[in-house]
């Protein structure tokens, strides 16, 4: 039986977890909501995160859109999709909610602009 | 002189929160007047994930926040000025600003909110020693010149100070493809939220330097490197232990200040612990119908509680305003009990109840002075426990909260003073 401390970071909240490990079964504590349950176990088996970031807009209002990934992407793929959003440049007008780069890094996860920008 | 019901200072969350409040109470004369270009204030620059989650029971970024807010004050038609500075607000609710259109403009106020945020503390505060080479910056202008402005800050860098913003740039920094070599905190513990430890440091192998601290900046045109050392109980350099780091930025995280220059012209006293108007349970300053709420009053850690509160002192404030108009305008309550922070808490937020006037419930803010484990928060009347509650870690980078009920008080009716303590037994 393995034993593992967490803290679980859906939230501001940031709950400690108590993550039980026995064989195949797992079991948390600490969590005030499910969320913190799933979190756990997705962090003990196949942790993820969502990547927010910027992307260079040419002829905007302002010099950058915000990004996202639309949902949580493997946590060891977060440079692979970095470096996907890195090169990204986008055409003003955006509006919040566009695909800025559709399946983003072969994850099958689309990264989105987080704000809209006009054209100048 | 041009007036209006309520004008807000401020179109950042929490100005935007009371005003839609305001609205949605029957006021329909409002102005917001915001300084920036856009409202939304620094959720703008904030594009980091976690906004919204008690409000909208999802996950957003600031922008998106902020979006959600703003597109109600469009639906609604709220009138707002953009590039325009408030100079002054008097004790009796006169407001003046400029823009460009309108040069200076003088207006009345039935009610005035004051939303106007808080601002980094700066270098100069810190006291270190060195020249002053380029490449150091409070953390939240490096996040506006990546985020917005699109530069990237430096190559290499170490961020002293381990508020939230300081973490959030870590990671963002990183993500970026720039070196973050440390983060050094002179507390023994994080300002910042345990969940930006998690996936901001450590996610990315950043070590945090707890009991550490900036001793010697070098460089001369450009920043080169700095010196960092452990500090003692007394935060003193210990002798021995410093260490050289090589970098090309500096960011500061050390704290926050709400930004109060209006509040004190005027005439509002300040809290010693806050740095923010002292207010009673309405939110309401000692000026009369002169409000306050978000970072103005007190610094928070999520936008969700700033909304909230601002959401109440728009409620109250569109209150005190019908209440003016009626012909039997009720006198203020009378019977005012003040709330006073013990034993490991800092301070509360309001400072004071209005007892006569009181909602059927009432939430107290309120941040720890230290690292507790195992405490509970206590809530006594006079020197009555009336509740208490368990909870297993207490964080000064965290805030908490109790919930007074008007009944319980009935059922005291002579409370005098209401504390709030943390308690070990």
């Amino acid at each position: 039986m393995e034993v593992k401390e967490l803290i679980c970071i859906n939230c501001p909240m940031g709950c400690p977890l108590t993550v039980t490990i026995d064989g195949d079964s797992l079991s948390v504590t600490g969590n005030t909501c499910p969320r913190g349950a799933d979190y756990a176990r997705k962090e003990i088996l196949s942790p993820t995160r969502i990547v927010t970031s910027s992307v260079r807009v040419n002829g905007g209002t302002i010099a950058r859109v915000s990004v996202k990934t639309r949902s949580d992407i493997p946590k060891g793929k977060i440079f692979d999709v970095m470096k996907e959003i890195r090169a990204a440049q986008l055409e003003a007008p955006v509006e919040m909610g566009d695909v800025v780069i559709a399946d983003c890094a072969g994850t099958g996860v689309d990264v989105i602009a987080t704000k809209s920008v006009g054209r100048a | 002189m041009r007036y209006h019901d309520i004008v807000i200072v401020g179109g950042g969350p929490a100005g935007l929160a009371a005003a839609a409040a305001a609205r949605k109470a029957g006021i329909s004369d409002l102005l917001i007047l915001e300084r920036d270009n856009v409202l939304g204030g620094i959720l703008n620059q904030c594009i980091h994930n976690g906004f919204g989650l008690h409000t909208f029971n999802e996950e957003l970024t600031g922008p998106e926040y902020a979006a959600r807010y703003i597109a109600q004050v469009e639906e609604e038609k709220i009138p707002y000025r953009l590039n325009t500075i408030v100079a002054d607000i008097t004790h009796d609710r006169q407001v003046t600003y400029i823009n460009r259109e309108e040069g200076l403009v003088t207006i009345r106020a039935g009610a005035v909110i004051l939303a106007m945020g808080c601002r980094e503390r700066p270098r100069g505060a810190l006291n270190t020693p060195g020249y002053r080479p380029a490449g150091i910056y409070s953390a939240g202008t490096a996040q506006r010149l990546m985020n917005i402005e699109g530069y990237l800050v430096g190559r290499e860098a170490v961020i002293l100070g381990s508020g939230d913003i300081g973490l959030i740039m870590a990671r963002r920094m990183t993500l970026e493809g720039a070196k973050v070599k440390a983060v050094a905190e002179i507390m023994p513990y994080s300002g910042g939220l345990k969940r930006n430890i998690v996936q901001c440091l450590d996610d990315y192998g950043i070590p945090l330097k707890l009991s550490h601290t900036v001793v010697q900046i070098h460089g001369k045109d450009r920043l080169t490197g700095v010196t960092i050392a452990e500090v003692d109980a007394d935060k003193n350099p210990v002798p021995g232990t410093e260490e050289y780091y090589s970098c090309d930025t500096l960011l500061l995280s050390v704290g926050l200040i709400p930004e109060n220059e209006l509040s004190k012209g005027a005439g509002i006293s300040l809290n010693r612990v806050t740095s923010g108007p002292n207010v009673n349970d309405r939110l309401e300053t000692e000026a009369e119908g002169i409000y306050a709420c978000g970072n103005v009053l007190h610094v928070h850690d999520l936008v969700d509680f700033v909304s909230q509160e601002a959401a109440l002192a728009g409620e109250n404030a569109a209150e005190y305003v019908k209440r003016k108009k009626s012909p039997e305008a009720a006198a203020k309550p009378a019977r005012r009990i003040p709330l006073s922070a013990e034993n490991g808490v800092r301070y509360t937020v309001p400072q004071f109840l209005e007892a006569d006037g009181m909602r059927d419930t009432v939430t107290v803010r309120f941040r720890v002075a230290d690292v507790y484990k195992d405490r509970y928060i206590s809530v006594y009347y006079d020197e009555k426990r009336i509740m208490r509650k368990k909870k297993k870690v207490l964080a000064p980078g965290e805030m908490e909260q109790v919930t007074l009920t008007r009944k319980s008080l009935e059922e005291h009716p002579q409370t005098e003073r209401i504390t709030i303590r943390t308690e070990v037994e």
